[in-house]
Formats: C-alpha cells, structure tokens, sequence
C-alpha cells in the first residue's frame, strides 16, 4: 500500500471512530445505551475474521494446485490476521456482554464457535511448528486448513441448534434489523478495516520475502567461506 | 481388473493387511480399549449413584471418553507405516484412494470395537436409564463412525509430522467437534425423553451429513498428504 493509502485509512478510520462517539445516537432499548456503541467495532472484527478464514482456505487450495512458496506464506499470513482479529471481536464481544448480562461469557452460539475458529488457528500454528521441511510443512497445513474448513462450516450451522442465542440473528443485511446510521457507522469501519487487513497482509508477505532473502544470503556467504578456505589451503 | 473397481478391491486388502498386522502386536486395540476402560472405571467410581449426577453429565462424559480413547489409537495406522518404514512401498502398491478407504474402514472398526466394550461398561457402572436403545445403538454406531471419519486424515497428517508428541490430539478436536456435539445432543434424547427419535431426528441427520461431506473432503486432500 502507497503512503496516500496508508494516510487516507487512517484519516477513515480516525474520523469513523470519532462519528461513532459524537454522532452516533446511543443504542435505546439496552441496558447501557452508551456502551451499545461498540457493536460498530465489534461486528467488523467478527466478520473479518471469518473473511481470513476463507480467504486461509482458499490460498490453502491454491497452494495445493501450484506448490508454490509465496501462496503458502499468503495462507499462513491469512491465518495469522485471522487469530488477531477474533481475539479482538472476542475481547470487544466479551466488554459489551459483561455490560449487557453482566456475565464476559455465555457459551452463545457466535461465542462458542469464534473460539473454535481461535481453536482452528492455534492448531494450524501448532502443527507448522511440528514440521520443519518448508514444503512439506506447507503441503499439510494446506490440508489440515481444508480438513478444518468444512467442519467449521458445520458447527457454525449446528450450534443454534444446539445452544439458545443471545445474539441477534439477520441484522446485517435486512432493511429493519438494524437503525441506519448504526448500519452506515458499521460498515464504514469494515471499510477502513478491511484496509488496514490488506495492508498487514502485505505487510507479511513483505517479511517473509525479506526472510527467504536473508536465508539465502546467509547460505551464499557459508558456500563463499568453505571455498575459500578450500583455496587457501 | 478395471480401474474403478480397482481401488475397492486395494481398499479391502490395505482393511486386512491393517487387521493382520494389528491382531498380531494388538498395540492400537489395546491403547485404545484400556484407555476406555480405565477411564469408565475411574468415572465409575467418582459418579455412580447415589452421587446424583444428571445424565446430561453422563451423556457428555461418555463421549469425552470415547473421544480420547479414539485419540490414543486412531493414528496408529498411519504412524505405523512410517516408523516400519513401509510407507513407500504401499506407495507403489497402491493407490492413494486405496489407502485412505482402507485406513477408514480400519478406523470405524476399530471405533466400533472401543464402542462394543465400552459403551455397555459404562451404563453398567453409571446406572444410565435407557429410555430408546434402539435410537442410542443408532447414536452411538452413526457417532462413531463419524469420529473415525473425522480423524482418519488427521492421522495422515499427522504421521508426517516431525514432532507428533500430542500433535493428534490438538489437531483432531476442532474437527470431530462437530459430530461429538451432536451426539451428546442425540445421547441425551435417548436417554431422556419420551418420543426421542422425534427430538433427533434432526441429530442423526446431521451425522450423516457430516460423514457426507468430511469423507469426500479428506478423499480430495489425502492424496496430497500421502504423495510424497
């Protein structure tokens, strides 16, 4: 992302924070109509984290068909983005819960199955960590990410069934669910988000990159000094 | 021999090379069936009545234990092709359909087997009131055989692994969660309610919609897994 870029996301979302405070109306119908604000922040964060694990998914898949290095480093970074974000639609979730039921945590369908996501992740971490051949470490989270994806899909459809909802359901994108300026408020902050997300996933990519370059460069340097002490000999 | 009844005829002989070898050294069967039972017993002894505890606990507990109990012996199959160093040859030999269907078949019996002994264990030494069988054996074979399904390709997966340790465990969870939900819901109707095939209905179909959609799925990736 250029330096107008990042300027201008900041700019976003510094001014749709500031909207959220001043001009946003407090939420009637709550227990603390004030704190209610923070479905703005939150709901973005819950979504985006479902966004990168599609988007782990996908990038898993297209690793699979091309083998190549960076594709598995975009999943990788997909996954890392994934965890940060559902620790803090977790933590948002959690403050607001504990101001609205008095409890941080209510076993609610969307809780149980964020966690599970965060379970997901930390799995697809943990078994990176088991394989130290870069391909082959590739190859099997690739396929652990889509072993994991459809059973996700499922709990997050089984589990309403399972256990009551606190949660609202279908506010998103139905015209009554949710008051206007709480909907433009909303979704201009997944705006600024989701850019701030392509930007530390470029970001990661970046490091990797620099990373596998350094490698080399190391491994030149060790091939260069081997020589030549083969010469001087 | 053509080639599409190749790979069920590779799947059964992998299903009985697996059994052969296994009935020779017992060594899944017998993590997995002592695990069980000493897990039963010592729930036993902490929850049998006159403790009180509600067959909610009861219901949920027996499928931890089943799930362990699958988790300390589930992988086997696949480790024991890499530390006997055969894996290369089954390679050759057969495809890699072949050896994923075969290794689940051994898997979902082996569930089956832990199931046998533990299942009638456990409602002997906790006291369980049946209120279905009939909707509890079909919980527990559908359950079952979907965990089995769930946790083959991990296992693949994680015979690969460098570092194994208690790789399967973590690995296995996020996947066969959904399955083991659904079959403490089931577990609980069958013990508990009046008209409990009416009430999971719902819970036997998702089952079988999850083995459904996971086989296929682990069919698809097993293929990069397995190649080398």
């Amino acid at each position: 992302m250029n330096t107008t870029g990042k300027i201008l996301t900041g700019i976003w979302i510094a001014g749709v924070t500031v909207a959220a405070f001043l001009w946003l109306p407090p939420a009637q119908g709550f227990r603390s109509p004030e704190a209610a604000r923070i479905v703005v922040f939150h709901v973005p964060c819950a979504v985006l984290t479902f966004v990168a694990f599609l988007v782990n998914a996908v990038y898993s898949w297209l690793y699979l068909r091309s083998r190549h290095p960076l594709t598995d480093a975009k999943a990788n970074a997909a996954a890392e983005l994934g965890m940060l974000f559902a620790v803090l639609a977790t933590v948002t979730g959690s403050l607001f819960a504990m101001e609205q039921w008095g409890s941080a945590w209510n076993w609610d369908p969307r809780e149980t199955s964020i966690v599970m996501l965060m379970l997901v992740y930390a799995a697809y971490f943990v078994l990176r960590g088991a394989v130290e051949e870069k391909s082959k470490r590739a190859r099997l989270s690739a396929a652990y990410a889509l072993l994991a994806f459809p059973a996700m899909v499922f709990l997050i459809w089984i589990l309403p069934r399972i256990v009551e909802s606190l949660h609202p359901t279908n506010t998103l994108f139905s015209r009554s669910g949710l008051d206007p300026s709480y909907r433009i408020t909303l979704w201009s902050f997944f705006a600024g988000l989701l850019a701030v997300f392509v930007w530390m996933f470029r970001l990661r990519l970046r490091v990797e990159l620099a990373e596998a370059r350094l490698r080399q460069q190391y491994h030149r340097d060790a091939v260069a000094e081997v020589t030549l002490a083969g010469e001087t000999r | 021999m053509n080639r599409s009844s190749g790979w069920v005829h590779e799947a059964f002989a992998v299903f009985a090379k697996d059994w052969l070898l296994e009935l020779r050294t017992r060594v899944a069967l017998g993590a997995v069936v002592l695990f069980a039972v000493t897990s039963v017993m010592a729930s036993g002894f902490a929850l049998a009545p006159p403790s009180g505890v509600p067959a909610e606990v009861k219901a949920a507990l027996l499928w931890v234990v089943v799930f362990f109990a699958a988790v300390a012996g589930l992988s086997r199959v696949f480790v024991v092709e890499e530390e006997t160093r055969t894996a290369d040859s089954l390679r050759l030999a057969v495809s890699p359909t072949g050896v994923f269907v075969g290794k689940l078949l051994f898997n979902t019996v082996l569930m089956w087997g832990l199931c046998l002994v533990t299942v009638p264990l456990y409602l002997l030494l906790l006291e369980v009131p049946v209120r279905s069988a009939s909707l509890f054996v079909t919980v527990v074979v559908l359950g079952s055989t979907a965990l089995a399904c769930a946790t083959t390709a991990v296992g693949a997966i994680v015979a690969k692994a460098t570092t194994r340790g208690a790789l399967f465990g973590v690995l296995s969870f996020p996947v066969a969660l959904p399955p083991l939900l659904v079959a403490i819901h089931g577990t609980r109707a069958a013990w508990l309610s009046g008209g409990a095939w009416r009430v999971a209905t719902g819970d036997l179909q998702v089952l079988v919609g999850f083995i459904l959609v996971i086989v296929p799925a682990s069919l698809l990736v097993f293929e990069h897994i397995w190649s080398e």
